[in-house]
């Protein structure tokens, strides 16, 4: 993976993820009254429906909850990277998200395996995705 | 609002089926209606409700209206519906619902798209990145096949089911779509070729995978009050469930839990039956490991043990429980809202029991899921050869 790929669509909902991600911070939102933390960002807390969200950085560590090796890729742009994998990891801190398996021994990858996020460049502005490599 | 036996399908019908470089999609769909309108013995002009789903191949909008228009009808009860491949079995609930509260009599629904000769096959598979999430997970390039790999991947891992069994999966549709009149696939497969096709995401293979046709289905909702004015035999609807969990990936409860359960559980509570009571079932087989999921969801197989009934040969038309007999979307036909809708085609047909050497035994209540994005929304129902 790198940075040819597609650059993220930020949007509102996203812009404070994604400005993260750039300083090279896993952020995830949190509901100021209940505390539930949620993934994917959104205006509202799906537990309690409060309005009001602040943000704190996610350690960064998670366990595979699921994978696939793909090799038939959507895009050619993707399509030039296969077999690349892609995951379900569960964040230390709970939510759940989809990521690359990134690293050498990547394809080696197994339900349960600790991970680590890293950042990587897309698009050549400073824009960077969250990945995740064996721990 | 309970739509136990109050409700028929009066008709049905498929479009050709395949490659057919000759018809637009919106004429697949127009020839399907045109077919289950024969086969219910009525008329366009007995038409004043039509639902339909949406279309990836060509650039319309309402298609609801859309189809109206092209048909020359105008109806006074239209939409369209897009809850994926669960769009079909939707409509009919939503028909169903509008017929019993009057706003219409007679509806008319049908899916379907011309995807194999309408846009080239990479636009195809590109098309098919819309489910996922725009902005969490298409930077990751997945697609749908993917996902599903995802849950394949974490189910074999909870509950054992193995290739094998998913692999069996596939040779049960292609022995089943080798034996109807109009199925896109017509050449016999081993378990071997499944395992050993080509892989797409691993767990799944392209044998694992649904196929990309040009094709069309179509049937009649009406009330069963009209069944005896009827060219050929409806088919009663029973009991229909519907559920919804999430659309995305990223937000499902669970890779091994969907709604399926809960649509179940609604039909049958509908229509006063529970899973022994079915006699045979279109399951919706967009990849073979949603089938066993399905299974298992449905009641229809004890938790870890839905692939190894597909594996004893028990789900062949011939076997205790016959799973898919035109062949399903694996063998039989896939296009894009359409697949789920030759389930009820199916259905109906055999609970008429006129289906000759392919004719299931036990025809008395049949079970159809159809479900849409990733397992994200189902519906079940359950349609009877008569009201029970
Ligand atoms: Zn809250």
């Amino acid at each position: 993976m790198s940075g040819d790929l597609p650059a993220p669509l930020v949007n509102a909902d996203s812009a404070p993820y994604w400005e993260g991600a750039r300083d090279n911070k896993l952020l995830l939102q949190r509901c100021s009254d209940c505390g539930t933390l949620r993934f994917f960002p959104r205006y509202l807390c799906t537990a309690c429906g409060s309005e009001n969200t602040d943000w704190i950085e996610a350690a960064g560590r998670g366990t595979v909850h699921s994978f696939t090796v793909v090799h038939r890729a959507a895009f050619p742009e993707f399509q030039e990277r296969t077999p690349y994998v892609v995951a379900l990891i569960d964040l230390e801190e709970g939510p759940r998200m989809m990521t690359n398996i990134v690293g050498a021994d990547a394809l080696e990858v197994a339900i349960g395996d600790a991970v680590m996020v890293e950042f990587e460049d897309r698009g050549g502005d400073g824009a960077k995705v969250p990945q995740f490599r064996r721990a | 609002m309970s739509l136990r036996n109050k409700i028929i399908v009066a008709g049905v019908g498929e479009s050709d089926i395949g490659k057919v470089p000759g018809m637009t999609g919106v004429g697949l769909n127009a020839q399907a209606c045109k077919r289950a309108l024969d086969d219910a013995g009525l008329t366009l002009k007995d038409v004043d409700g039509v639902l339909t789903a949406y279309t990836m191949t060509e650039p319309y909008f309402m298609l609801g209206t859309v189809v109206a228009e092209y048909l020359g009808i105008q109806p006074r009860y239209c939409a369209s519906v897009a809850v994926g491949g669960g769009s079909p079995a939707v409509m009919l609930k939503h028909a169903a619902e509008a017929v019993l509260a009057g706003h219409c009599d007679t509806v008319l629904v049908c899916a379907g798209e011309n995807r194999a000769t309408g846009q080239s096959r990479d636009s195809a598979v590109a098309a098919l990145t819309i489910v996922g999430h725009p902005y969490f997970e298409n930077p990751y390039g997945p697609l749908i096949p993917g996902f599903y790999a995802m849950i394949a991947r974490r189910y074999m891992h909870e509950f054992g089911t193995t290739r094998e069994q998913m692999a069996a999966v596939a040779v049960n549709g292609r022995n089943h779509a080798l034996r109807h009149p109009n199925a896109h696939m017509t050449k016999s497969i081993t378990a071997e070729d499944v395992l050993n096709s080509k892989p797409i995401a691993e767990p799944l293979n392209i044998l694992d995978c649904c196929l990309i046709s040009d094709a069309a289905g179509a049937f009649v909702v009406t009330r069963a009050d009209r069944a005896p004015d009827l060219a050929n035999d409806p088919a009663y609807l029973l009991g229909i469930g519907e559920f919804h969990t999430h659309e995305h990936l990223i937000a499902a409860p669970s890779l091994t839990e969907f709604g399926c359960k809960q649509s179940g559980e609604a039909a049958y509570a509908m229509a006063g039956l529970g899973p022994r009571d079915v006699d045979f079932a279109q399951l919706y087989d967009c990849f073979t490991i949603v089938p066993i999921i399905e299974m298992e969801e449905l009641g229809l197989a004890e938790r870890g043990e839905g692939g190894e009934r597909f594996l004893r040969g028990e789900t062949a038309i011939e076997g205790s429980l016959p799973i898919n007999t035109d062949g399903g979307l694996l063998s039989h036909a896939q296009a894009g809202a359409g697949g789920g809708i030759f389930g009820i085609v199916e259905a109906t047909r055999q609970l008429r029991g006129d289906q000759g050497d392919r004719q299931v035994k036990k025809h008395d209540v049949a079970l159809v899921h159809n479900e849409g994005g990733i397992l994200s929304s189902n519906c079940t129902m359950l349609l009877g050869r008569e009201a029970r």
